[in-house]
């Protein structure tokens, strides 16, 4: 059984890109299409590391770091990010802080890379990303914290894996509530549709993927890896506290938690198959909408 | 007899929406508010206990302001026939701005106006402040409608703001309501019947806080409704754009109604051993209306809006007489409070529908385009003179007597201070309407204007009020000062 | 039940919420139709142990009409006034919404010190109430359209009559007849107001109705 939290974290690295899949799937079914395969993704990033990567002139070693550091950064949040019932690798009091700082930390070291090549777009396309992103820190970190103070715990793995259905019994208020809060934050962090268009070409209405337009080969890759992550991360969160399933057996628990999340990537590919993206100027109105949810939670919970 | 006085009116009002003849209607205005007058005078002579159980009966404080409404409203129903016919031949051009404008249908018109008459009757009738409330929420609503009789942008301006500022303040006493059963609640959490009835709650016990609470609620609620500053903002617009005669019912008897509210919710206090605060809030929102009052009185040129915020004063007025008496019973605070409140309404609505007669011969409001009454309207200008007078506080009217009372009770209850200061008031708002009403009545006649034939329906009226507040004034019969004294007393106080 | 009444709860929070952050003017009647509805609902759950058929008829009555009736007349006012949006509020949507929550923090705060006589029904209905009255008041002085305003003002009914559920259950039934049957008046006649106001203006924006004044320029 100890080796069960390093299964999942496994288990998290390797499905990451598929569950861009599933959400692909969706879309395309929407629309009436047959959509690329499941696995598309891992073609794509595999295609991309036998590359090689061309730098420009004006950028320096900031340029080059951002891909790795914003990696390594989600790669090590990922560690503390309980499936369910599944304790984390690694948890300890306050954890949240941490997630969230280095889920930061990987957007500043994207941002400085966009900054550095020095282009008008991907500054454009940073500074959107720091002010949307700056407002929904508060929101994810409100939202934990009203959770942490119903179940008195504040190790993401503390407060995510006692939840069980007798929880939304009981305190259903303050969980749907984080959980809308968290599902917006979702949205926003993972530059998905009402927020961001993944699929849009014009730059002019980037906010993610025009940060990255300079990035090419391997550094492209892990980008792309490093946002599938992100993406797993913050799904997990959420999946935990939408729909926590209770059995027993870790084995069920964790079919349990893989379905929510394929069961996710459904909801998110429904949810751009039937909404346009919100004008720039209304995303702070939702991401708003986000945080007074997360205030509410927490008001809830402080009764 | 209560349920009657509440029903006949409204009955009659559903019945002048649909009557198709003008004659039928204004039939049916005369006649209920008549019967209307009748039967109140009936009932100064069948009076009796209330039941303590009953929701609509009728005491001393309620005869007495249903007393007022009615008289007010058959005069001016009758003032309503001449003033109806002036309205049906003169052009409909505005006189300030110069466009031309409809007026409402005149069966809407009789219809709210008999409806408004019912609902100041339940008003007055009611026993139980949920009904109560509920009464003057009501009368909110079926005089907006008389607000905009002149369908122009500035009465529906102000009926607007009539609506929405009076429907918001009066939500609070609602809250004030319910925080009185809160307050009176039993160890049970079951409360008993809120019954406005004083001797009801003598010798219970309340919850301080939650009392107290439900004053202040009720005290901007209804306060909102009665004019006091500063929740004043609606009446000056209101009774500046409403036709004469429904000005005059406004100020002289939806005003006094709500009022009547504030008193019976007072008297319910001092009974549960708030007197004291509930006495002190009320002197002060009294002198502040006051103050308020005298600066815009100060720098007025519209002489309905004069009126208006004379009404402002004058509630003050009352509002300090009726904290006066709360803080020192037995000086006659209360009792001076009521007898000025029959006496502003009847000079009140004097001076509304003379001033709707000026306004037909002059076209204007503005006081400094109205020169020489005396010599194209005698009869309007000599009321209009005898009005200003009457309501500044001179002798011989009534007005005297009340302000009177009232600051003796002020002395009385060694608040001298706050009587110097309302006396100063008064002096400043003598000066300031003696030398606007001057001004309109005597010297020449404008250019143009020649000596008019005043309509006997919209004179007969505010003579007849006139006398009235003469009378009042020389000697205050029998029957009034017996039935303002049992007024006190059911009220709380001491005579 | 408990969690059932604290669900309605949080929904009538939600609701305001959303009439402070929502500019669009049908999406407002909507959500004030909607918070009648629940309000309802809650009534008839509050009474739990002692339902009466006056008491269901009642609950009925006043779901029918502030889902129903209120909206239908407001809606008519709308197509008369032909507004779809609340244009430039006096205070923005995103501040709006913040404040909002912040007064739902001062309602918890004010409701956990007042000395209830009996315990209200739920621990979250004092301060919800407040919460509801707060929100109509704000919406009345924020937005500038009359329709938004009547709906504010409707929601501080709501507010009121809420509270009066959570602590005065003894309020008499003719009485509580007669409250609604003063708002429905309230909102027909506000109703015709704002068909009067559309028609003289062409626009029913209350801030520009400022001809009365004391001292004319």
């Amino acid at each position: 059984m100890k080796a069960l939290p390093v299964i999942h974290f496994v288990l998290g690295l390797l499905l990451a890109p598929f569950l861009f899949g599933v959400i692909n799937r969706t879309k395309a079914f929407f629309a009436g299409r047959r959509g690329q395969p499941l696995l598309q993704m891992y073609y794509d990033l595999w295609k991309l590391v036998r590359k090689g990567a061309v730098y420009s002139e004006t950028t320096t070693w900031v340029f080059r770091a951002g891909p790795v550091v914003s990696l390594a950064a989600v790669v090590l949040a990922l560690l503390f990010v309980p499936a369910g019932r599944l304790p984390a690798v690694a948890a300890f009091g306050g954890d949240i802080l941490l997630v969230a700082y280095l889920l930061a930390l990987a957007r500043f070291a994207t941002m400085s890379a966009a900054l550095d090549t020095g282009s008008s777009f991907e500054g454009m396309g940073a500074s959107r990303e720091a002010q949307f992103s700056a407002m929904a820190e508060p929101a994810l970190l409100i939202s934990l914290a009203a959770l942490g103070r119903h179940v008195h715990a504040w190790s993401l793995s503390g407060i995510i894996n006692p939840l069980g259905p007798e929880a939304w019994r009981g305190a259903g208020p303050v969980l749907a509530l984080a959980a809308g809060a968290m599902a917006i934050v979702f949205l926003v962090e993972n530059a998905r549709i009402p927020v961001d268009d993944p699929n849009t070409h014009l730059e002019l209405t980037m906010i993610h993927e025009v940060m990255v337009l300079d990035h090419g080969g391997p550094d492209f890759a892990a980008i792309q890896y490093g946002a599938a992550l992100k993406l797993w991360l913050l799904g997990s969160l959420l999946v935990g506290i939408a729909a926590p399933v209770h059995t027993g057996s870790a084995v069920i628990d964790g079919a349990a938690f893989l379905g929510g999340m394929c069961a996710l990537g459904v909801c998110v590919g429904a949810v751009e198959s039937s909404m346009a993206r919100l004008r720039l100027t209304r995303v702070p109105h939702l991401i708003a909408g986000a945080a007074a949810l997360a205030l509410l939670a927490a008001i809830m919970a402080l009764r | 007899m209560s349920a009657a006085l509440v029903i006949m009116p409204l009955a009659a009002g559903c019945a002048a929406f649909v009557a198709r003849w003008r004659w039928l209607r204004q039939a049916i205005l005369l006649a209920v508010t008549g019967a209307h007058a009748v039967l109140t005078a009936c009932c100064w002579f069948t009076r009796r206990e209330a039941a303590p159980g009953a929701w609509l009966a009728l005491d001393a404080p309620g005869l007495l302001f249903l007393s007022i409404t009615s008289l007010l409203a058959l005069l001016a129903a009758v003032y309503s026939i001449g003033y109806l016919r002036r309205e049906r031949e003169s052009g409909h051009e505005d006189f300030e701005e110069g466009f031309v404008f409809a007026n409402q249908p005149e069966a809407v018109f009789t219809g709210c106006l008999l409806v408004f008459l019912g609902t100041m009757s339940l008003v007055c009738v009611s026993r139980h402040f949920g009904v109560l409330w509920v009464a003057i929420e009501a009368t909110t609503l079926a005089s907006a409608p008389l607000i905009h009789f002149h369908r122009h942008h500035r009465s529906l301006e102000a009926a607007w703001k009539y609506l929405l500022i009076c429907s918001v303040g009066i939500a609070l006493a609602l809250l004030g309501t319910y925080f009185l059963s809160v307050a009176v609640a039993g160890p049970d959490g079951a409360a008993p019947q809120l019954s406005v009835a004083v001797g009801a709650w003598a010798g219970k016990s309340a919850q301080g806080a939650w009392l107290r609470a439900a004053f202040i609620c009720m005290l901007v609620g209804y306060g909102t409704k009665m004019g006091l500053a500063p929740m004043h903002t609606w009446l000056p617009d209101a009774h500046s754009e409403a036709p004469s005669l429904v000005s005059a019912l406004l100020s002289g008897a939806l005003l006094n109604c709500a009022f009547l509210a504030l008193l019976r919710m007072s008297g319910v206090c001092g009974a549960l051993g708030e007197g004291a605060f509930c006495g002190r809030l009320l002197a002060g929102f009294g002198l502040l209306s006051m103050g308020v009052a005298a600066v815009f009185i100060v720098a007025q040129r519209d002489f309905k809006r004069l009126l208006a915020y004379s009404s402002v004063e004058h509630m003050g007025i009352l509002a300090f007489g009726a904290g006066i008496g709360l803080l020192a019973a037995g000086t006659g605070g209360a009792g001076g409070a009521l007898l000025h409140a029959a006496n502003h309404s009847t000079v009140k609505a004097l001076l509304f529908l003379v001033a709707g007669n000026v306004i037909a011969a002059y076209k204007t409001k503005d006081i400094g385009s109205v020169r020489g009454m005396l010599r194209v309207q005698p009869a309007s200008g000599v009321l209009w003179l005898a009005g200003i007078i009457a309501i500044t506080g001179m002798p011989p009217f009534g007005v005297f007597v009340g302000k009177f009372m009232i600051l003796k009770a002020a002395f009385d209850a060694r608040l001298g201070w706050c009587a110097a200061v309302a006396l100063g008031i008064m002096a400043v708002i003598f000066l300031c309407m003696t030398r606007a009403a001057a001004g309109m009545v005597f010297g020449d006649a404008p250019a143009g204007m020649a000596r008019e034939r005043e309509l006997r329906a919209t004179i007969v009226p505010p003579m007849a009020l006139c006398a009235l507040a003469l009378v009042l004034g020389v000697c205050v019969p029998g029957a009034l000062q017996q039935l303002i004294a049992a007024a006190v007393a059911a009220l709380g106080g001491r005579p | 039940m408990h969690s059932l009444m604290d669900t309605l709860l949080v929904v009538v929070v939600l609701t305001n919420l959303w009439l402070l952050g929502s500019g669009r003017i049908g999406a407002s009647i909507n959500a004030a139709a909607a918070q009648g509805v629940v309000l309802g609902v809650l009534a008839v759950l509050i009474e739990e142990g002692r339902l009466g058929v006056p008491l269901v008829a009642f609950a009925v009555l006043s779901g029918v009409m502030k889902g129903v009736v209120f909206p239908w007349l407001l809606r008519r006012a709308q197509r008369v006034a032909g507004v779809n949006r609340e244009i430039e509020p006096l205070v923005g949507y995103t501040v709006s919404v913040l404040a909002g929550v912040a007064a739902l923090g001062i309602a918890m705060r004010l409701s956990a010190r007042l000395p209830l006589p009996a315990p209200a029904p739920s621990a979250l209905m004092v301060p919800v109430a407040l919460f509801t009255l707060f929100s109509g008041l704000f919406l009345i002085v924020s937005r500038k359209k009359a329709i938004t305003q009547v709906t504010g003002y409707l929601v501080m009914e709501n507010g009121i009559y809420t509270l009066g559920m959570a602590i005065a259950r003894e309020e008499p039934f003719l009485v509580q007849l007669g409250v609604l049957l003063d708002l429905f008046v309230g909102v027909f006649v506000m109703g015709i107001a704002i068909f009067h106001i559309s028609r003289e203006f062409d626009h029913i924006d209350t801030d520009q109705l400022s001809a009365l004044k004391d001292t004319q320029s």
